[in-house]
């Protein structure tokens, strides 16, 4: 029991360190992924009430398709499919090709890609609850298209969707541990090497499947916790039980 | 050239899609299942009995389902002689009940707090109104609560079934050959990127004809007013 404690330790020979070391990158693709996924979400989901029917088509199209494709195939295509484009663009310059894509960030951005597929729809549920009266109103004392949808709908909207948002993030910090399968050196990938040289799968797989428990639990806290600053200031978001 | 590909590799592409599919439909109604005394035990008045149940529903929605798969996978190995012992080692010994077993594990969590939320929905009048008129408990269950939970479920449902489809294709990492698991072997021999556009189409494909059948039958099944 302490030979196994003893395989998880900081230093010698332990995998602590090395684990630590994944959990960082494993927070990183994530919060590379977010900004990706939020923007883009948004963008889809404006899209989808353009007054343009191919926008709107295109729209659709695109969010149905990452919605429908597994996580896994997006990232081999997108990997797969950016290495052959640069190398394509290289001998077409006349460069001498040797600059392969970053797995973590073509991993980002395919998870980030099928963040905003979902958050499409949790943006375009929050935009109509906003209500038409708040951009006529915003229309009307001659604001801008854009400043009211930047100072008046969606301050309110990002109220709306924030609980559904929150509920992405927890999936996409699961989802990130597929970018190990491109060998990057997330959490899910050292797990696999500790499992490789230590012949302990049992014990790293469950330790992994904790360490993602507590991502995901400390997560929800802190969502629960903004969900009820918005509603009533922080004060009362700290002193509330939960 | 790119629809030569696809001829060239039909029954390799066919024969990776049953087994996408046999995944799913051998997970699922053992999820479903799993599922019933795992709610059932959610609404459970005793601590001893709601607990464990919340500790299964927190760890197996708090984790990947790609860890979970290594960890039944290859964790099962350090237990062959136990596992063997109870007659349960064909189970582990291979990659399509373990994926099975995983995917029905992970899927039950999912679905037993979808169900549990539609139940806890369900309006208190109408149980008292039930009661009131004199049914006993295990009637106003199935006539009333459920019909109506089984509407509230429903939509919820289908996503958890389109998610299965999706989460089907990690069992290529254990080293099954479904359609992902086929489309990337495909890939390993011909470096034609076409292939994964096509595969892609083929799961598009796959929860479109879902989606169209499970609101045919939503329509068909849920006709009732609401209350």
């Amino acid at each position: 029991m302490t030979d196994l404690l003893s395989l998880l330790s900081w230093g010698g020979g332990g995998w602590g360190r090395l684990l630590f070391q994944g959990l960082l990158v494993t927070l990183g693709v994530a919060a590379m992924a977010l900004p990706i996924g939020l923007v883009g979400g948004l963008l889809l989901a404006l899209g989808e009430r353009s007054d343009r029917m191919t926008l709107r088509w295109f729209c659709r199209l695109w969010k149905t398709a990452f919605q429908a494709i597994p996580e896994l195939l997006t990232l081999f295509v997108l990997y797969l499919g950016i290495a052959k484009a640069i190398s394509g663009l290289a001998k077409l310059v006349g460069v001498a090709q040797g600059w392969t894509p970053s797995p973590m960030v073509v991993g980002a951005l395919a998870l980030g890609l099928v963040f905003a597929s979902f958050a499409a729809e949790v943006w375009r549920a929050a935009l109509d609850g906003v209500g038409r009266g708040q951009s006529d109103g915003a229309r009307s004392i001659g604001l801008s298209k854009v400043q009211a949808l930047r100072l008046v709908i969606l301050p309110q909207a990002l109220q709306l969707a924030l609980p559904g948002l929150g509920n992405l993030w927890v999936i996409l910090l699961k989802d990130t541990a597929l970018v190990s399968i491109l060998a990057v050196p997330d959490l899910m990938r050292q797990i696999n090497l500790a499992v490789a040289s230590t012949r302990e799968p049992f014990l790293f797989y469950l330790v992994a499947c904790f360490i993602y428990i507590a991502l995901t639990t400390v997560s929800e806290r802190l969502l629960r916790l903004a969900t009820a600053r918005q509603r009533s200031g922080w004060v009362a978001a700290l002193t509330e039980r939960g | 050239m790119g629809a030569n590909l696809l001829v060239e590799n039909a029954s390799a592409l066919i024969e990776g899609t049953l087994l996408t599919l046999a995944l799913v439909c051998t997970a699922l109604p053992l999820a479903g299942l799993l599922a019933v005394p795992l709610t059932i035990g959610l609404g459970s008045r005793s601590r001893l009995i709601r607990g464990p149940v919340r500790a299964y529903l927190a760890f197996f929605r708090g984790s990947p389902l790609i860890a979970q798969l290594f960890l039944v996978y290859y964790g099962a190995g350090q237990f062959r002689p136990t596992l063997e012992l109870l007659g349960v080692w064909w189970v582990f010994r291979d990659a399509f009940p373990c994926a099975v077993l995983t995917f029905a594990l992970n899927s039950a969590a999912y679905t037993t707090v979808l169900v549990r939320g539609a139940i806890n929905a369900v309006p208190k009048g109408q149980i008292e109104a039930a009661r009131a008129l004199g049914l006993p408990s295990g009637r106003i269950a199935r006539h009333v609560v459920l019909p109506q939970a089984a509407r509230l479920a429903f939509p919820g449902y289908g996503n958890e079934v389109v998610l299965m489809i999706k989460a089907s294709a990690l069992a290529t990492v254990i080293t099954l050959f479904d359609l992902m698991g086929t489309l990337r072997l495909i890939y390993s021999k011909t470096f034609d990127l076409t292939i994964f556009v096509w595969g892609a189409l083929i799961y598009i494909l796959l929860i479109g004809t879902f989606r169209t059948v499970a609101n045919l039958i939503e329509q068909r099944l849920f006709c009732w007013p609401k209350v």
